[in-house]
């Protein structure tokens, strides 16, 4: 297929409830890529479902080259030349490369398979794309980079001219990044149309030609890539300016909350992850460690709130040894926790936000009378929370998994921050949170700093670590490889990243 | 030398447990195909039963079991169609839905057997097939070449089934909507026409496992002919960890235990004839604890009905 432009023109579409896209116009032309940028909850999903074929339009209408055409499936929009990445990868896991490539297509053989020749050509479109991917593997071993870049020759495969990518770098390594942005380039060269969508700003401002800004289902604006900024483009998605610094005061005290002593944890594979690691954070402190994930971080936060076995060394919060403890007495120590693993380990996703408000309290007076519920103190309290952190939810009996990344993040931050705790361990917590959603809870953290929580953050986001922490402690390989202060230049901290420098303290 | 009475008694033991493996495999791999694709039809006990009855009933008019196999193929694949508006169309809880489906043939077969046919009379089965040179052989003749058609039909399927699965575009999607029915879906696959299709296939093969107990293996029908047999075949889906030969040898490992104890109850060999009866059953469950630890490679999907945009 052909593709020189695409558009859609006027596209409205409603779900119960809310209107996702409102009179949307958006178009793509070969050789570029144009970037969909908004927030969770934006309507960019939407938008491109309805160019793929999945969800029908209320109202509006798709051109391609000038002329209207129905899509009415995905079959209808792979025949027009229409591929799409999805957001959360949509392949068979336990099927090989080839297999996931060749599923749906007619085969030369009807009704055999001839898994041959499509790898033979898989391999071709692998090696002029740079796409480098064994044909034979199964895609559940593949790291998640290489399983993107099967979603990407998938499309290929059905000589798709233009190539949605939905958040594509969300879940990938900076490394990943990179090279993804490589092919994407490569991709425009050859006369693809590419459409790129993400809430990351600086992504944006590197790969886009062109960047369309939606706020709730509306478009508030085309530009230009060289003719803006991320100033302007985050105005523009939020619809104020965003704070991304933060004046702290000094730390006061020299109270301290968290001691971690030569601790040492395996992996759920049982090699070492967490060696011999010692730390402390003091109160009214925010300690940021810094890393490329996969370093031990999540084990590290695992076993201080006691859901991974420490194999040797001490933790130990406000002067109580907590090691290896079970995770009740460490909550009732007064330890919050934000995980890594919002919808497993954050939250239930089938309960309703009022049940996830009180997952730890719900025991416990005002909240239950000896086995009993009272069910109006847990509404009141509930819908405080709900209040005072801005989760923004239909009704407190809305299940959590409908809800957005930045909003869930919110409500588990209200659960947390509720209990007045003094040690708080946040991992990741705005990864895959939008900008609005970001600030909010970088704001709530400082606040709660200033409140004199002890505050462990563990993020691979170099940026966030940068503005918030008062220490960054770097973590290599198991090890804490340097504490260092934040006015440390960037390149330095990325040298101990990257396990080549270490910093003596 | 060994015994000839024993020699005679493991004959006629492993003869009959290639005979009544039969309905095992028929019900058994149809199950495979439904399961595979994400389906869990625990209704194919009650799609026996009625099929069962009905092969009986028209061989009962006409005498010819070929009139009977098409009518009970016919009646599973109405009943696979149901099942298939029950779990696809309807969405409905497929554990329940089974149980439905099961209560509902074991009630309707006894229904009309005790309305059209009243009392207990048997009927002209398929043959046994006569193999020049082979039939004849010592030992191995009786054990593998004097069986019906059913019996070879049963055991050429299980090859058929895999092939189809593993090396066929349409295999390909049934394995695919039984693991990831989106990504099918955004590769413009139909999942509810695979599943249709699989459950259908699968009614029309528990349809002719019913048959060949009432036309083939015992010529009779009665009430709860099938007595559990559709319920083992599920669990030796689990068992045979969804791959057809597999599956197969849990089929026959059932049969020979089947022919084992009656067998040794014929021969008057002294074991409690509660015991023997037993024997099969408590080695389903023996089965489904060995199956329990194959869960990793279990379809993704299965008893989860799929729809867009969740
Ligand atoms: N299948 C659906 N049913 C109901 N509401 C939906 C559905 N898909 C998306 N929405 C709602 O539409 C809005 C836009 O969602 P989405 O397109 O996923 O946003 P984005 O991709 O920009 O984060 C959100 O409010 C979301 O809750
Ligand atoms: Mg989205």
């Amino acid at each position: 297929m052909n593709i020189q432009h695409v558009q859609l023109r006027n596209i409205t579409k409603r779900f119960p409830g809310v209107l996702a896209n409102d009179r949307v116009n958006f178009d793509v032309r070969a050789g570029e890529i144009h970037a969909l940028l908004g927030e969770n909850g934006a309507g960019k999903t939407t938008l491109m479902k309805i160019l793929y074929g999945l969800y029908q339009a209320d109202e509006g209408e798709i051109l391609i080259n000038d002329a209207p055409v129905r899509i009415k499936s995905p079959s209808d929009a792979m025949r027009q030349g229409i591929g799409m990445v999805h957001q959360h990868f949509q392949l068979v896991p336990p099927f090989t490369v080839t297999e996931n490539i060749a599923l749906g297509l007619r085969s030369a053989r009807e009704p055999m398979l001839d898994l041959d020749a499509v790898g033979k050509r898989l391999r071709e479109l692998a090696s002029r794309y740079g796409l480098h991917v064994d044909p034979h593997a199964l895609v559940w071993q593949l790291a998640v980079g290489q399983q993107q870049r099967v979603e990407i020759l998938k499309a290929l495969y059905r000589d798709a001219a233009l190539l949605i990518l939905d958040e594509p770098t969300a879940v990938l390594t900076p490394q990943e990044v990179k090279e993804l942005f490589v092919t994407l380039r490569r991709l425009t060269e050859t006369g693809h149309a590419l459409i790129f969508i993400s809430h990351k700003l600086h992504e944006v401002m590197q790969i886009s030609d062109r960047v369309t800004v939606l706020r709730d289902g509306r478009v508030v604006g085309t530009v230009a890539t060289k003719h803006t900024n991320t100033k302007e483009l985050a105005r523009m998605m939020v619809g104020r300016d965003v704070v991304t610094s933060w004046d702290k005061p000094p730390v006061k005290t020299d109270d301290q909350i968290l001691r971690i002593e030569k601790l040492s944890a395996l992996d759920d594979k049982g090699l070492p992850a967490v060696k011999n690691l010692s730390l402390d954070v003091r109160a009214g402190e925010i300690v940021g460690i810094a890393g490329v994930s996969g370093n031990g971080q999540r084990e590290l936060a695992e076993t201080l709130v006691g859901l991974r076995r420490a194999e040797s060394g001490v933790v130990s919060v406000a002067g109580r040894d907590l090691t290896n403890h079970d995770p009740a007495d460490i909550i009732a120590a007064g330890v919050a926790f934000i995980p890594e693993e919002r919808m497993t380990m954050g939250v239930i996703r089938d309960f309703t936000v009022q049940e996830n408000l009180i997952l730890e309290t719900h025991a416990q007076p005002p909240l239950a009378r000896k086995a009993l519920f009272d069910f109006d103190k847990i509404a009141a309290h509930a819908s405080q929370l709900v209040r005072e952190y801005d989760v923004r939810t239909p009704t407190l009996d809305t299940p959590v998994k409908s809800l957005s990344g930045g909003n869930i993040q919110k409500l588990i931050l209200a659960r947390e921050l509720s209990r007045a705790p003094r040690l708080l361990i946040a991992a990741q917590p705005t990864r895959g949170v939008d900008i609005g959603a970001t600030e909010y809870i970088h704001k709530r953290l400082i606040e709660q700093r200033a409140q004199g929580t002890a505050i462990l953050l563990i993020s691979e986001d170099l940026d966030e670590v940068l503005a918030l922490a008062d220490r960054i402690a770097v973590m290599y390989e198991g090890e804490i490889v340097g504490v260092v202060p934040p006015n440390t230049p960037v390149d330095q901290l990325g040298l101990m990243m990257a396990g080549a420098k270490r910093v003596s303290s | 030398m060994i015994d000839p009475f024993l020699l005679s008694m493991l004959i006629t033991i492993l003869a009959s447990g290639i005979r009544f493996a039969t309905s095992y495999i028929f019900a058994a791999i149809g199950e495979t195909f439904g399961q595979i694709s994400g389906v869990l039809n625990l209704g194919v006990e009650g799609i026996m039963l009625v099929a069962a009855y009905a092969a009986y009933f028209v061989v009962l008019q006409t005498n010819e079991p070929g009139l009977g196999l098409l009518a009970a193929i016919l009646v599973g694949i109405v009943m696979g169609l149901a099942t298939a508006f029950l779990s696809v169309t309807l969405k409905a809880e497929q554990g329940i839905s089974g149980i439905g489906v099961y209560l509902f043939g074991l009630g309707l077969s006894d229904l009309l057997f005790r309305v059209t046919v009243k009392s207990v009379q048997t009927v002209k089965g398929f043959p046994n097939i006569h193999i020049p040179a082979l039939s004849d052989l010592p030992i191995l003749g009786p054990i593998f070449f004097q069986h019906n058609l059913l019996v070879y039909a049963a055991f050429a399927l299980v090859p058929l089934a895999w092939f189809v699965l593993n090396k066929t575009t349409f295999g390909l999607q049934v394995r695919a909507v039984g693991q990831n029915p989106e990504a099918a879906d955004t590769l413009g696959i139909s999942v509810a026409r695979v599943r249709y299709t699989t459950l259908t296939l699968g009614g029309a093969l528990s349809g002719i496992a019913g048959a060949s107990l009432s036309i083939a293996l015992l010529n009779i029908f009665q009430q709860n002919l099938t007595s559990g047999q559709g319920f083992i075949a599920v669990a030796l889906v689990y068992f045979g960890a969804w791959q057809p030969f597999r599956v197969m040898l849990g089929c026959l490992l059932f049969s020979m235990v089947n022919a084992l104890q009656l067998t040794m109850q014929v021969n008057r060999i002294p074991i409690p004839a509660d015991i023997a009866l037993m024997m099969p059953y408590i080695l389903t469950i023996v089965a489904l604890i060995f199956a329990a630890r194959q869960l990793v490679i279990q379809p993704a999907a299965l008893t989860k009905p799929f729809e867009r945009g969740e």
